[in-house]
């Protein structure tokens, strides 16, 4: 490293030592310099973990991942995996973890549906609608996230109890114990039901894209209720022929509803605050991409004959959506992580069991590490599959 | 719907009452949304008035509010006190209100271009110590303990003291990330990334949970000290990128001047290449500066009374029960006058580096064309 170090190492040689040559020139200049900081971090970390292991010892604690096969004895209010008072940490932890996701999710998804409507709708040319948005969009860009979420959970928490619930909808409930939505029933009919319909969607999909080989064009508007045709057809012809679906309708059952699918107040307080607060962004980011479409694409595609939906879908959308999946990506990203927020109103996500564990085990080294890479981790997967989705839309985008 | 949405960009005309009208009631859809809409309006509008202003009680006791269907507005005034300055004991208030004024100064002399100069670095490094001090009692007066502080000087000095102190090694983690030694570089990524991929509620709770740990047995750190770290660290990582963005848009020809020069790579940042690259970056600090104001609220988890907690617990008050959809309201009321005002002059900002005033950005790229 120190004969190779100066500025020559810069000029690999094709013949010479490859490896020794290019680590020597990726270090560069002052190679004693960058190596004592190297070296100052380690002695700080190495002081500060001694400290700390010395700390965890005085109290009696060991230092290691032992305490996660131990039993967590906090209770969980809501999990997708059962769990019970007494399993295992590492499960308490996984079930944290897949509220987080489960949030994160459903929260990108709703918050892209309603930013690109909001996107579209800002660029309206009805004064009141676009004003409405923008309106909309800095009421929420300049108020902090964490007071959005007091105020759902608030609101959501001041509806009425289970037996005077509203019902907007046949079906759902709306109540201070949470949101109940109807579902469908756990019998094997119903199942096959779902089944046989999925599968005729993915045949009628397969027989669409064989149709429009070669460039030939459907309406989106056309192939999509073909879709929904071939998904609900089953369940329609059993309906008919007396079998249909059976459906878990949410009801009151003494003082509590059952049936149905349930989502707790606090779930919901965090998924419409996190929704409503990333809509917002996506909301500008869209209308930022449509508008970065030069005019002269629009009045080219004019010239050629073709339809304002046409022209959207054809020909500005694609350029926009250049502009545009980068910077999702990143809404997506903060979306994730101010699901973290959930600590502050109740919503056991992945923050929320660790800081327990931390503060029932006295683990908080671990406890934030796994905090630290289990976010590192999804922000790295996220960012993976949006490279992957903008690759491949560059790519169809040279046809 | 798509083909209305996009008549705007395309025809950007604008003839008053007649355009108006036409975009109003124009085309059936236009119609539609414009009646889809004032029926919103009146379905939400006449309650919220009654709520927040017909049917208020605007003075008087909680007796007379639990008798109000409106909102109870008396009891923001009863608790004003409270909600701005916490805990801070009430005969030395004058220092609370004190220090947020001058905050309040600091920030509006920042955003005054014409202050923009050596001057003000200074002045930042004088209120980042002085004000603290101030709070504290120091020298000499009575002592009010950190964990005395509250509400609306908490909030600004926990996000003016994370912005001033991270300015500093975000610019450094601009340059070491952009910097040609491969060691150095590793770091900043390292640094940035991290810290970038994490909640800040993780930092926090490294900050609060595991740095008492990792301290010799017996020393302990203020908690308001460590939240403060806390704070600076993620707001350096996210700062050190927007300047970064600077020094990438720095043509190469500006460090080629310097060099040719005779500047060595210190004098030739410092003179040359960060004046142009942070002047460049001044709109998106703003933003980013408008965004910590909003994250200093997460100090709420580990139990510190900024201002919207200060907010949130005067309607625990067993005088003034449950009043918390008037706290929320006034503090949403401050956080967006506070944020609003910030992105307006944001872009009030941006629009005059346009128009490429004397003190705008355009000397950048002029004085490039000049060098090549």
């Amino acid at each position: 490293m120190t004969s190779s170090a100066p500025a020559p190492a810069s000029r690999p040689d094709p013949k010479g030592p490859g490896l020794a040559v290019a680590v020597a020139a990726w270090w560069g200049e002052k190679p004693w310099l960058q190596l004592g900081l190297f070296v100052a971090v380690g002695v700080v970390f190495t002081l500060l973990g001694s400290n700390l292991v010395q700390n965890m010892h005085r109290v009696g604690l060991t230092p290691g991942f032992a305490f996660l096969g131990h039993a967590a004895n906090f209770e969980i209010g809501e999990g997708l995996i059962g769990y019970a008072a007494g399993d295992s940490y590492s499960r308490a932890i996984t079930v944290g973890l897949l509220n987080t996701l489960k949030v994160a999710l459903a929260g990108c998804i709703l918050a892209t549906v309603l930013g690109v409507a909001l996107g579209i709708a800002r660029l309206s040319s009805n004064p009141l609608l676009s004003r409405l948005v923008q309106a909309y969009v800095e009421l929420v860009r300049n108020t902090p996230l964490l007071l959005q979420i007091f105020f759902w959970n608030t609101l959501l928490h001041a509806l009425p109890g289970p037996r005077q619930a509203l019902s907007p909808l046949p079906g759902v409930l709306l109540s201070n114990r949470g949101v109940f939505l109807p579902f469908l029933a756990d019998d094997a009919r119903t199942l096959t039901l779902a089944a046989l319909g999925l599968l005729l969607a993915v045949i009628v999909g397969a027989i669409l894209k064989w149709w429009t080989r070669g460039g030939a064009r459907m309406p989106l508007a056309w192939s999509g209720l073909w879709l929904c045709l071939a998904l609900l057809a089953p369940a329609a012809i059993g309906a008919s022929l007396g079998v249909g679906p059976g459906l878990d309708l949410p009801r009151l059952a003494g003082f509590n509803i059952r049936g149905g699918v349930s989502l707790s107040p606090e779930f919901m307080a965090l998924l419409v605050a996190l929704v409503v607060n990333a809509a917002a962004g996506i909301a500008e980011t869209v209308r930022g991409g449509i508008l970065s479409v030069p005019v002269g694409q629009w009045e080219a595609a004019r010239a050629l004959g073709l339809g304002q939906g046409r022209i959207m879908r054809l020909v500005v959308l694609p350029q926009a959506l250049r502009v545009i999946v980068p910077v999702m990506t990143s809404s997506y990203l903060s979306l994730t992580k101010n699901s973290s927020l959930a600590v502050a109103i109740g919503f056991p996500d992945l923050v929320n069991i660790l800081n327990t564990t931390a503060n029932t085990t006295g683990q908080a080294l671990e406890a934030i590490l796994i905090m630290m890479l289990a976010y590192l981790a999804v922000s790295l997967a996220v960012s993976v599959a949006m490279n992957l989705f903008n690759r491949r839309w560059a790519l169809r985008e040279r046809h | 719907m798509a083909n209305l949405a996009l008549s705007a960009p395309v025809s950007p005309r604008f003839d008053g009452w007649q355009r108006l009208r036409r975009d109003l009631a124009g085309t059936r859809g236009n119609l539609a949304i414009t009646l889809a809409l004032l029926g919103l309006a009146a379905w939400i509008v006449p309650p919220l008035w009654r709520w927040a202003v017909s049917e208020a009680v605007w003075s008087g006791d909680s007796a007379r509010c639990a008798a109000a269907a409106g909102a109870c507005w008396a009891f923001i005034g009863e608790k004003l006190n409270f909600i701005l300055f916490g805990f801070y004991p009430p005969h030395l208030q004058w220092r609370a209100l004190l220090a947020l004024l001058l905050m309040a100064a600091l920030v509006a002399a920042t955003a005054w271009p014409r202050f923009w100069g050596r001057g003000l670095v200074a002045l930042w490094a004088a209120s980042v110590l002085g004000i603290p001090m101030l709070l504290l009692g120091w020298p000499g007066g009575e002592p009010v303990p950190t964990e005395k502080w509250g509400g609306l000087p908490v909030t600004f000095l926990l996000s003016i003291g994370a912005f001033a102190a991270a300015f500093p090694l975000a610019i450094l983690l601009a340059l070491g990330r952009r910097s040609r030694m491969g060691g150095l570089r590793l770091l900043s990524v390292i640094f940035i990334e991290v810290l970038r991929g994490v909640p800040f509620i993780a930092v926090l709770y490294a900050a609060t949970l595991l740095f008492p740990l990792m301290l010799p047995a017996g020393s302990d750190i203020d908690k308001f000290l460590r939240a403060e770290v806390a704070l600076t660290l993620f707001v350096a990582a996210y700062l050190a990128e927007v300047v970064r963005g600077g020094l990438q848009a720095i043509p190469v020809g500006q460090y080629e001047a310097a060099k040719s020069l005779g500047l060595s790579y210190w004098p030739s940042m410092r003179l040359v290449v960060l004046p142009q690259a942070l002047r460049l970056v001044i709109p998106p600090l703003v933003n980013l500066a408008i965004g910590i104001f909003q994250d200093t609220t997460l100090v709420i988890i580990i139990g510190m009374f900024d201002f919207l907690n200060t907010a949130r617990v005067s309607a625990t008050d067993p005088n003034w029960l449950g009043f918390y959809n008037e706290a929320y309201a006034f503090a949403a009321l401050v956080y967006f006058a506070v944020c609003f005002g910030a992105s307006r002059y944001s872009l009030w900002l941006e629009r005059r580096f346009a128009r490429g005033g004397r003190s705008g950005p355009n000397a950048a790229p002029g004085a490039a064309a000049q060098a090549a």
